[in-house]
Formats: structure tokens, C-alpha cells, sequence
């Protein structure tokens, strides 16, 4: 077990009819490390993401998590029992932050753990009020999503994952729809999580923030992945000249926050 | 000639029992209507063939023949299969069942236009497909609909002076029995209607309530 990598994606391929958009893609993730993939829309960064907790499902290929397949060939009854433990131990964010309307913030982060963990409402009451302090959000714990700011609908919707205990951390554009001003409140907080150890991969258009905060920096164009290593070397000095054109349209913005 | 609403008075108590009648049918048939709009929308999307298809009949059935016709079948109708139901029972089943039907089109609307996202936001969390269903999207889609489903209920109140003929002794049936005492048809009716008005107002004030309660949640 300690020689295997903790999440491992292996040639994953996913295609559209005739339109592929992952080609033969292979990485893996370190416990507590975080990966930042970044790359030009369209270029499968997303699907990677929504394949690793098997929300788009791939057309070949496999994503381990700490040993166990995610991706299972299974008949219908038992791959949905098998999908469900597994996403139980994998978070996600949105970038829309998808925060259930029709409850408030603590009902948001209690639900699944009295759902699928049996928590007594006593107890989800104290795991929502823990995981809210932690994004800050302790003050708004009885209201409605329709009532919160962009930035504070995200924190909660970190809080609802983090609820479940996860072992690793999808984070899909969580700031793209966000309010300039709103952005830094939901970096802060997955900043948190990254001291924290929390393996995390995280899709983003924010460079500054993948250099500050990730371990390794994924860069993909057109299915495959071009480049990856240390935020350093990719940023500074990137081999391959797809990088190398991604980063100069988004430099402006990078050098600004790297200062 | 001319009328003359002081006969009304000493019928007060029978309207009134009438007025109750209306409203424990409506209410009745409202419940089943608005469950069994649920349950309808949920077979009609998610259900296997087998379930689907003859639910589509029967949905076919409640749509596109008349109400009346439906209370006739059901309480008379069923007697011959040995079925013999209390008038009221069978009132509420008829009203309850075919206002479930438009309910349910209702409902079923709604559920697909629910965000994708909220399946996916509940599936990620390891929720079942059931069980994002009934704890996420259906409160949505119901929540959505609540304003055209009281409309139907405002219909149903209305439709509900049908089962006046299978002998449910409600509001219409009760100004029918002082109009063949008194032979004052204008009156009974006239009054009727207001007190019809009335249960609608009654009505409308808790459906705005219940809207007011949904306000936040969306």
C-alpha cells in the first residue's frame, strides 16, 4: 500500500462520438499534495475532474483512489452502491456552487451526514457548526443560500463537502463566477486547507493563486497533458511552447499577484 | 313576485353543514391530489415500461374524460365489481385523483427544469439517485410549483359541487334541498355562491401563506 500512489488516473481517455476530449492521460497525486490543472477552456481540464469522482464517466482508462478503482465495470445495483461510498470520500466544488436552495446552511452541510452516516441531529448540529467556523460562516448558519454573497455560498458549499470527511478535494472553477472583490474569501479558505494537508486538485484560471498554493501545476491543451511540475518551473520557465503561449496571455495577470 | 332572502335563515344550519362538507372534500381530495401529483410525476418519469405505460392510460383517462363521468364510474361503476364506496370516499377519490393527474404535469415539468447541478451536487456527496430525488430535486420542483397548483386547488373547490350528485350532502346539494322545500332557487343559489366566494378567499389566504414560506428558499 505505501508504494501506491494515493489517487492514480490511468490513460483515461473520454470521447464525444468522434470529438476526444481526454487522450491517454496518466498522472498521479501524492497524499497532501496539491495540484492545480490549468489550461485554455476546452482543453478536457473539467472532464479530468468530473472523471475522477466518476461524474463524467470515461470511455477508457482508470482513476484509483488509494487502491480502489473508482471507475468499476459493476452491474447497475452494485456500481451505484460502490460509486456513492467512494464519492462519499471524494469533495466537490462547483464553480455554480450548486448550495441546495430549499435549505438553509446548516441543513446544506447536515444532510448528507444524517443521510448516509446516520449522525443524530445533535451531532450534525456540531459537525455543521465546526465546519462553518472554519469557513467562517458560523454567523449565518440559519440562512438561506438565496440570502448569501457568491463568496459565502462557495464557503458554505466547501463546508457541506468537508462535512463528509473526504480524503481528497475537486475543486472545479471555484472562482470563476465569483465577484473579483468576492475571490480572496474562498482562496483564504482553500489556502486553510492546503496547511491543513488536504489532498487537493483544483481546476483553475487563477495563476497566482496555483503558484502560491499548489505543490505541482498540470498544464493541459487539447486532451493531453503538455507540461507539469513545481509551479517554479512551470511558470518560469515552461519547455513546451503551448505553455509557453497559455502563460504569456495570462502573465499580466500572474505577475501581478506573484508581485 | 320579487325575491325574498328571509327565507334563508332558517336554513343557516344546513348551509352550513354544506360549507363544511365543501371544504373536508376539498381538503381531502387536495392531500391526495397534491401526493398523488408526486407519486404521478415520479412514475411518469422515472418508472420502468411496465409502470409507465399503463399509468399514460390512466392518466389519459383522468384528462381527457369528463370529471362527472369519473364520479359515475366510481361510485356507481365500481358496485358492479363489488366495490361499494361512501359517496363521500368515492368523491374524494374522483377529485383527488384527477386533480393529481394535472398535478402531476404540473410536477413533472418542474422537475426537469430543476438545475442539473443540484443532482450532481447531491450525487457528489454520495447521495443515491433516490435519494437526491426525494431530498433535493422533487422539494424544488414542488416548491416551483405551488402557485399553479393552488390554482388547480381553486378548480378543485370549484369542481368539487360535482359529487353533489352522487348524494354528497355539500354546499350545492344542501341550497339544492331548501330550493325543493322553498322554491326559492335565485336565493339559495345567490348565497351559495357567496359562501363559495368565501371558502375561496379562505383559500387564497393560505395558499399566499404558504408562498410567503417558500419565498426564502429559492
Amino acid at each position: 500500500m505505501t508504494d501506491t500512489p494515493f489517487v492514480q488516473i490511468r490513460h483515461a481517455q473520454k470521447a464525444y462520438g468522434e470529438l476526444e476530449v481526454l487522450k491517454d492521460i496518466s498522472l498521479t497525486v501524492e497524499r497532501g499534495e496539491i495540484v492545480a490543472i490549468i489550461g485554455p477552456s476546452g482543453s478536457g481540464k473539467s472532464t479530468l475532474l468530473r472523471a475522477i469522482n466518476d461524474l463524467d464517466p470515461l470511455t477508457s482508462g482508470e482513476v484509483i483512489l488509494e487502491g480502489v478503482q473508482v471507475n468499476k465495470q459493476l452491474p447497475h445495483r452494485q456500481y451505484e452502491k460502490h460509486i456513492n461510498e467512494m464519492r462519499q470520500q471524494i469533495g466537490m466544488v462547483f464553480q455554480h456552487f450548486n448550495l441546495f436552495p430549499h435549505l438553509t446552511v446548516r441543513e446544506n452541510v447536515t444532510m448528507a451526514p444524517k443521510l448516509l452516516k446516520g449522525l443524530s441531529s445533535a451531532d450534525a448540529d456540531k459537525l455543521a457548526e465546526e465546519q462553518l467556523a472554519h469557513v467562517g460562516m458560523s454567523e449565518r448558519i440559519d440562512y438561506y443560500p438565496s440570502q448569501l454573497s457568491g463568496g459565502q455560498k462557495q464557503r458554505v458549499a466547501i463546508a457541506r463537502a468537508l462535512a463528509m470527511k473526504p480524503k481528497l478535494m475537486l475543486f472545479d472553477e471555484a472562482t470563476s463566477a465569483l465577484d473579483p472583490e468576492l475571490v480572496e474569501e474562498v482562496n483564504l479558505v482553500m489556502k486553510k486547507l492546503a496547511e491543513e494537508h488536504m489532498t487537493m486538485i483544483i481546476v483553475t484560471h487563477e495563476m497566482d493563486f496555483a503558484a502560491s498554493v499548489c505543490d505541482r501545476v498540470i498544464f493541459m491543451d487539447g486532451g493531453v497533458v503538455v507540461e507539469e511540475g513545481p509551479p517554479s518551473v512551470v511558470f518560469q520557465n515552461p519547455t513546451q511552447e503551448r505553455t509557453q503561449n497559455f502563460l504569456r496571455k495570462h502573465l499580466a495577470q500572474y505577475a501581478e499577484g506573484a508581485k | 313576485m320579487g325575491l325574498d332572502f328571509s327565507v334563508v335563515p332558517s336554513y343557516a344550519d344546513a348551509l352550513l353543514l354544506g360549507v363544511i362538507w365543501t371544504i373536508a372534500i376539498t381538503v381531502a381530495s387536495a392531500v391526495l391530489s397534491f401526493f398523488g401529483g408526486i407519486l404521478f410525476a415520479v412514475i411518469a418519469l422515472y418508472a420502468p415500461l411496465v409502470l409507465r405505460l399503463p399509468f399514460r392510460f390512466f392518466a389519459w383517462l383522468f384528462m381527457g374524460t369528463p370529471l362527472l363521468l369519473q364520479l359515475f364510474l366510481i361510485y356507481f361503476g365500481l358496485v358492479e365489481l363489488g366495490i361499494d364506496l361512501p359517496a363521500f370516499v368515492a368523491g374524494v377519490i374522483g377529485l383527488g385523483l384527477h386533480f393529481a393527474v394535472y398535478n402531476s404535469e404540473l410536477i413533472q415539468t418542474a422537475i426537469l427544469a430543476v438545475d442539473k447541478g443540484q443532482m450532481e451536487a447531491a450525487r457528489t456527496l454520495g447521495l443515491s439517485r433516490g435519494q437526491a430525488l426525494v431530498r433535493v430535486v422533487i422539494p424544488q420542483a414542488v416548491r416551483d410549483v405551488i402557485p399553479p397548483i393552488g390554482n388547480n386547488m381553486i378548480a378543485l373547490l370549484k369542481d368539487s359541487a360535482l359529487v353533489s350528485v352522487i348524494g354528497v350532502s355539500e354546499l350545492t346539494l344542501s341550497a339544492q334541498l331548501a330550493i325543493g322545500r322553498t322554491y326559492r332557487p335565485f336565493e339559495f343559489y345567490a348565497v351559495a355562491a357567496v359562501l363559495y366566494y368565501v371558502i375561496n378567499l379562505g383559500m387564497e389566504a393560505v395558499l399566499r401563506r404558504i408562498e410567503r414560506r417558500t419565498q426564502l428558499s429559492r
